[in-house]
C-alpha cells in the first residue's frame, strides 16, 4: 500500500524508472562512472609507468593493450576518463549556472532592455564557433589546469541552456495559473520559485544533461589538439597520443579505438536518458 | 522582412566586432605575455633580438597607446594586412589563409548539403515506419554521439588503412602536382573522400533524429487528424509534416554550423586536410600569432557568411517572412 502511495505521488519518477531508454542509458552512464572511480583502483599500474612490452593487444593482462612504448591502455583511460569526466561536470554545470541565470532573466523581462541586451549577447557566442575561441584561448594560456579549462568550456557552452530557459521561462510566464497568484498578490519570489522554477525543473535538468553532453565533447576535442589541462591525462589526450605516434597505421587499433569507443558510449548514453526522460516529462511523447 | 534581417545583420556585425576586438586583445592581455614569449624564442641568434623587437613592437604598434594600437589594427585589418607568418617567414597570413580556405569548402559545403537533405529524408523516413525506425535510430544515435575526430581515425582505419582504398593524409599525394588533368583530379578526389564522409556521416545522424521527431509530431497535431478522417492519404499526410518540419531544421541548421566547423577542425587534424583548422593548430604549434589570429577570424567569417546564407533561404521558404515581405499578409 505504502509503495503504491510513493509511486502515486511520484508519478514522474515511476515513468523514468520504467523507461527502457533511461534505464539503458543510466546504465551505460554508471559503468562508465563506475569505472573512471574504480579503475584507477584496480589496476596495477601508473598511467605514465611502463608497464610492459609494446604493441600488445588486448590480453588478460592488457585489457587494452599496450602503447607503443608499452604503457598499459586500460590504465590510461581509466585515469583520462577521470579527468575528463571532471572537467566535462565542472564545465557543463558552471555553463548551466550562467545559462540559466541569463535565460531566466532574458525571459522575464522579454522586449525590454535585459532581454535584448543578453539576447544579443547569447546569439554572438551562439554564431562563433566555440572550438575556435576556445583554441584562440587556450593557445595564449601556458599553463592550464581542470578548472582552467572548465572555466574556458564553459564561456563558450553557456548560450544553448539560455536561449532554451528563455523560451521556457517565456512560455510559463504567460500560462494561467501565474497570472492567478500575480492578481492573487502572492509576493514575486514566490511566483518564481513556486510557480515558474517548480515547473521547469524537468525542463532544466534534461537540458543540463545535454550541456554536460556538449562540454565533455568539446573539452575532449580541446584535449585532443593538446590544449587541454597541461599536466595529467584525458581522454583526449590518449587519442592524441595515438594520432601522434600513428598507432593505427601501425595497426594498434585499441589505442585509438577503444578509448574513443568509451566515449562515444558514454555519449550516447547521455542521449539516450535525455529521449527518455523526454518521453517522461511529456505524457504526449509517452504514449508512443 | 526589413526588420528580421537588420536584427541579424546587426548582430553579424556585432559578432565580428567583437571578433576582431578578441583577435586584438588576447594576445595583448594574456598571462605570460606571448610577445615576450615569443621574442625568448627567437633570440638564440646573434643580434636577433634587437632585430625581432623592434619587428615586433612596429608590426603589433607596441609603442603607441592601447587606443590608438586598437584602431591601427581595425585599419590594417581594412587594407588586408593580417601580418606576416613566422613559421613560413615572409609569406603574409592572407597569402596562406587564401590557399588554405578552398579545402574548408570543398569538404564543408557537400558535406553540409548533403547530409541536411539526406538526413532529413532519411528522418520523415523513419518516422513514419516502425521497423525502419527501430533499424536506423541506433545507428543515428550513434552517428550523433561520435566526437568528429575519433569518427574520422574510425573512418580512416577502415576505409584507410584496413581495406586500403583511400589514403589517409593530405589533400594530394606528393608526387602530384595540381594541375587540371584527369589523374590529378582522381587523386584530388580520393583524399578528399575520408574528410567528407566523416562530416558527412557525423551529421547526418541529428539532422534524421531532428526530422524524425518532427514527422512523429505532426501526424499527431489536429490538422494531420482532420486530414486523416477526410481520408487523405498517409503519404500526403506526412509531405504535410515534411513541409511543416523542415523549418525548424533549416533554423538548426544555422544553430549548428559552429560546432560543424569545429568539427571540421578536428577532422582535418586527423587527416592532415589542410584547411583552416590544420592551418590554426599548426600555427599553434609553432607559435605563429598572427597566422593563428587570421584563422579564427576566417573561420569567424565563414561562419557569418553561411548564418547569413542561410538567413536569406530561411526568409524564401517561410511563408510567414515570406508574405511579410511581400505585403500580403
Amino acid at each position: 500500500m505504502a509503495v503504491k502511495e510513493f509511486w502515486k505521488r511520484h508519478e514522474n519518477l515511476y515513468f523514468a524508472v520504467s523507461n527502457k531508454k533511461v534505464i539503458l542509458g543510466a546504465a551505460i552512464f554508471l559503468s562508465i562512472v563506475i569505472l573512471a572511480i574504480v579503475g584507477p583502483m584496480i589496476t596495477p599500474y601508473d598511467y605514465e609507468e611502463f608497464a610492459g612490452p609494446g604493441y600488445q593487444p588486448p590480453s588478460k593482462t592488457y585489457w587494452f593493450g599496450t602503447t607503443i612504448f608499452g604503457r598499459d591502455v586500460f590504465t590510461q583511460v581509466v585515469y583520462g576518463l577521470r579527468s575528463t569526466l571532471l572537467v566535462g561536470f565542472l564545465a557543463g554545470t558552471i555553463a548551466s549556472a550562467i545559462g540559466l541565470v541569463v535565460g531566466f532573466v532574458s525571459g522575464f523581462f522579454s522586449g525590454r532592455a535585459p532581454d535584448e541586451g543578453l539576447m544579443m549577447l547569447t546569439n554572438i557566442f551562439m554564431v562563433i564557433p566555440s572550438l575556435t575561441l576556445l583554441i584562440i584561448l587556450s593557445a595564449y594560456l601556458p599553463y592550464r589546469g581542470i578548472v582552467t579549462q572548465a572555466l574556458i568550456v564553459a564561456a563558450t557552452a553557456w548560450p544553448w541552456t539560455a536561449r532554451a530557459v528563455r523560451s521556457q521561462t517565456l512560455s510559463l510566464k504567460s500560462q494561467e495559473f501565474v497570472n492567478l497568484s500575480r492578481i492573487s498578490a502572492v509576493p514575486m519570489f514566490r511566483i518564481i520559485r513556486e510557480d515558474i522554477a517548480a515547473n521547469m525543473f524537468s525542463y532544466v535538468f534534461m537540458v543540463y544533461i545535454l550541456q554536460f553532453n556538449g562540454t565533455i565533447l568539446s573539452s575532449v576535442g580541446l584535449e585532443f589538439l593538446g590544449l587541454g589541462p597541461t599536466r595529467g591525462i584525458s581522454l583526449g589526450l590518449v587519442l592524441q597520443n595515438a594520432v601522434n605516434w600513428n598507432a593505427l597505421h601501425l595497426g594498434m587499433w585499441w589505442w585509438t579505438i577503444i578509448p574513443g569507443l568509451i566515449l562515444t558510449l558514454l555519449i550516447v548514453s547521455l542521449y539516450f536518458i535525455n529521449t527518455g526522460l523526454d518521453e517522461v516529462f511529456n505524457p504526449r511523447l509517452r504514449e508512443m | 522582412m526589413g526588420q528580421y534581417l537588420t536584427r541579424k545583420i546587426i548582430v553579424y556585425l556585432i559578432t565580428f566586432f567583437f571578433a576582431v576586438t578578441l583577435n586584438w586583445a588576447v594576445p595583448r592581455f594574456a598571462p605570460g605575455n606571448p610577445v615576450s614569449m615569443l621574442l625568448s624564442r627567437f633570440t638564440v641568434m646573434d643580434g636577433g633580438w634587437e632585430i625581432l623587437e623592434s619587428f615586433f613592437v612596429k608590426t603589433f604598434s607596441l609603442d603607441q597607446p592601447l587606443l590608438q594600437q586598437y584602431f591601427g589594427f581595425w585599419k590594417s585589418l581594412f587594407a588586408g594586412d593580417l601580418g606576416i607568418s613566422i613559421s613560413q617567414y615572409p609569406k603574409p597570413v592572407l597569402a596562406i589563409i587564401r590557399e588554405a580556405i578552398i579545402y574548408d569548402f570543398i569538404i564543408l559545403v557537400p558535406a553540409i548539403v548533403l547530409s541536411w537533405i539526406i538526413g532529413n529524408k532519411l528522418g520523415a523516413f523513419s518516422g513514419v515506419s516502425k521497423r525502419a525506425d527501430n533499424l536506423l535510430m541506433p545507428v543515428f544515435y550513434f552517428l550523433t554521439s561520435s566526437p568528429y575526430f575519433w569518427f574520422a581515425l574510425l573512418v580512416s582505419y577502415v576505409l584507410g588503412i584496413v581495406l586500403g582504398l583511400f589514403p589517409t593524409s593530405h589533400a594530394y599525394s606528393a608526387t602530384m602536382r595540381p594541375e587540371w588533368n584527369l589523374a590529378f583530379i582522381i587523386d584530388f578526389l580520393m583524399h578528399w573522400f575520408m574528410p567528407f564522409l566523416t562530416l558527412f556521416l557525423v551529421q547526418l545522424g541529428g539532422w534524421a533524429i531532428g526530422m524524425r521527431n518532427m514527422i512523429i509530431y505532426e501526424t499527431n497535431t489536429n490538422y494531420a487528424k482532420y486530414m486523416e478522417s477526410l481520408g487523405a492519404s498517409d503519404r500526403l499526410i506526412r509531405s504535410y509534416g515534411f513541409r511543416n518540419g523542415i523549418l525548424p531544421q533549416v533554423t538548426g541548421l544555422a544553430i549548428s554550423l559552429g560546432t560543424i566547423v569545429s568539427g571540421a577542425v578536428l577532422t582535418q587534424i586527423v587527416f592532415s586536410y589542410p584547411g583552416l583548422g590544420y592551418l590554426m593548430v599548426s600555427a599553434i604549434k609553432q607559435n605563429d600569432y598572427f597566422l593563428i589570429q587570421g584563422c579564427f577570424l576566417f573561420l569567424i567569417i565563414m561562419v557569418l557568411l553561411a548564418n547569413f546564407t542561410i538567413d536569406i533561404i530561411y526568409m524564401f521558404i517561410d511563408p510567414r517572412v515570406r508574405h511579410s515581405y511581400s505585403g500580403e499578409v
